[in-house]
């Protein structure tokens, strides 16, 4: 059913010709904008709900510099919910020889884009140019993306923590569901920015120039801390790394946790 | 009545009624940007912390973009609408460059500033804009902005979110407002960044989105000069 009138219409019927106009015809409410013309009308047929929730959903990722490369983590439980679904969810990727990913947040809309991803990689391993994608072009393009998803009230409702080596230099930048997009020496998303990310800045900020061994070490740490307390978490996990030499995303690796005291926890 | 129809009728622009979305497109990442102008220079401070309600993203988050030799931007507020409009204000001062072959000038630039925020009435920038540059005459000046592109020049400002916190401070110190028995000088630029610093300080210790450290850029004819100071991290 439609609301619209029909104007012409409404001018010839209109009760009484010589009556004053009514100020300001088919203008905006006080206090309300202008509709302008050839745009979306807010009309109740037109609308469409966009914006969705996440359903399949992946807890925080880590990242972490080191001297000369960097290091991303991800565990691989796609959680449905509180139901902790789907226990090989890989959110970790390897994006070419110098940049990787991980991601948090809606598993579908990472799936969505690693498409897009990998179809960019793959358009410039067919130009056979010499030029490879460097991570903060993937990151700038990555804010770029999301800022307009949100622009458009339909965010891809995820997290990227970008990695690689740019110019021979270490390269860590994070960007959201809304494009606000930071770099730093560290960086962890969701549950991990309480619990993960003030271990991982005293761990740089009393060794600012660490070996791989030492901040492989951390994030291990890192890991175990947020599987005790991150309920939304998982014993399984996969670390990427980044060097000169290139990428390496491991296979799925077992968190090491220790459960001795759990028996003397008394109380609820 | 000629134009009653009854509720019925189709006014697009009467029928908005609330649409909900648990998503909203803009987040306060906070941050404060103080600017000081003087006679032949004018100096620009923002802080380093980046945030989001309890979170603090990066404590090294520089939030002044310098635009020319002579302007530097600050922008705080929504971090994804300040990345954009920044990198927008970018393209344009190139293209500027290569259809005029010059550089555009600070009040220039200032007006162009209003003119991009105000594109967005609609959809505004949820930023606060302070640009700190030298005028035509090698003058300091300062602009100001609210989110939707109203602007002001003036000789100082504060911005940001410990902008209401400081402004009456920088009236006093620097306005010389409600003092009694004192002749209004020139401010020299030890003083303006001695000023700035403590005012930083000051707004540490009461504004929890304003910390970490502070990034101050100096704009003399030379050119643009970067300090940078602590501040509080907790």
């Amino acid at each position: 059913m439609t609301k619209r009138v029909n104007t012409t219409k409404m001018a010839q019927f209109g009760s009484d010709a010589f009556a004053a106009k009514s100020f300001w015809h088919n203008g905006p409410a006080p206090g309300a904008s202008y509709n302008f013309p050839n745009m979306r009308s807010s009309s109740g047929e037109e609308e469409m709900q966009r914006s969705q929730t996440p359903i399949t959903t992946g807890t925080s990722v880590l990242g972490l510099k080191f001297d000369n490369g960097v290091i991303i983590c991800a565990d691989t439980l796609g959680s449905y919910g509180s139901l902790a679904r789907f226990r090989d969810c890989q959110r970790v990727m390897k994006v070419n020889n110098n940049i990787a990913v991980g991601v948090g947040g809606d598993y579908a809309d990472f799936q969505y884009l690693k498409r897009v991803i990998d179809q960019k990689i793959m358009d410039e391993h067919i130009a056979d140019d010499g030029f490879a994608l460097k991570p903060k072009a993937l990151y700038t393009w990555l804010t770029r993306v999301m800022y307009n998803r949100r622009n458009k009230f339909d965010p891809l409702w995820n997290n990227y923590v970008v990695g690689g080596m740019q110019e021979g230099v270490p390269f860590l930048g994070a960007v959201d569901l809304r494009g606000m997009a930071y770099q730093d020496r560290h960086i962890a998303t969701g549950y991990g920015s309480y619990i993960a990310l003030p271990l991982l800045r005293d761990a740089a900020d009393k060794n600012p120039n660490m070996s791989l061994q030492q901040a492989k070490e951390i994030m291990e740490k890192c890991l175990e801390v947020l599987y005790y307390r991150d309920a939304r978490s998982f014993p399984k996990y996969q670390m990427a790394i980044v060097t000169a030499e290139g990428v390496t995303v491991s296979d799925v690796l077992e968190v090491k946790s220790n459960w001795e005291v759990a028996h003397m926890i008394s109380g609820f | 009545m000629a134009m009653t129809e009854g509720a019925n009728r189709y006014l697009p622009d009467y029928s908005s009624h609330p649409v909900q979305h648990h998503f909203s497109p803009y987040s306060d990442n906070g941050g404060s940007i103080v600017s000081i102008a003087g006679d032949d220079f004018v100096v620009i401070g923002s802080d380093t912390r980046l945030s989001s309600g309890f979170s603090i993203h990066t404590r090294e988050q520089s939030k002044l973009f310098q635009v020319s030799n002579s302007t530097v931007l600050g922008s705080t507020g929504c971090w994804c609408d300040t990345l954009t409009l920044t990198r927008l204000v970018e393209a344009r001062m190139k293209m500027y460059e290569h259809s005029h072959n010059k550089v555009m000038s600070t009040p220039a630039i200032a007006q162009m500033l209003s003119t991009m925020m105000y594109y967005k009435r609609f959809f505004p920038y949820y930023v606060s804009n302070v640009l700190a540059g030298l005028d035509t005459e090698g003058k300091g000046c300062v602009f100001s902005y609210d989110p939707i592109g109203h602007f002001s020049r003036s000789d100082y400002r504060a911005g940001g979110s410990a902008g209401a916190l400081l402004q009456p401070l920088l009236d006093n110190q620097i306005g010389l407002k409600n003092q009694e028995g004192v002749t209004a000088a020139p401010i020299p630029l030890k003083r303006a960044v001695a000023i700035l610093k403590d005012v930083f300080i000051s707004a540490a210790e009461r504004d929890i989105y304003t910390g970490d450290g502070i990034e101050i850029k100096i704009i003399t004819k030379d050119g643009v000069r970067t300090e940078s100071f602590g501040l509080r991290k907790d």
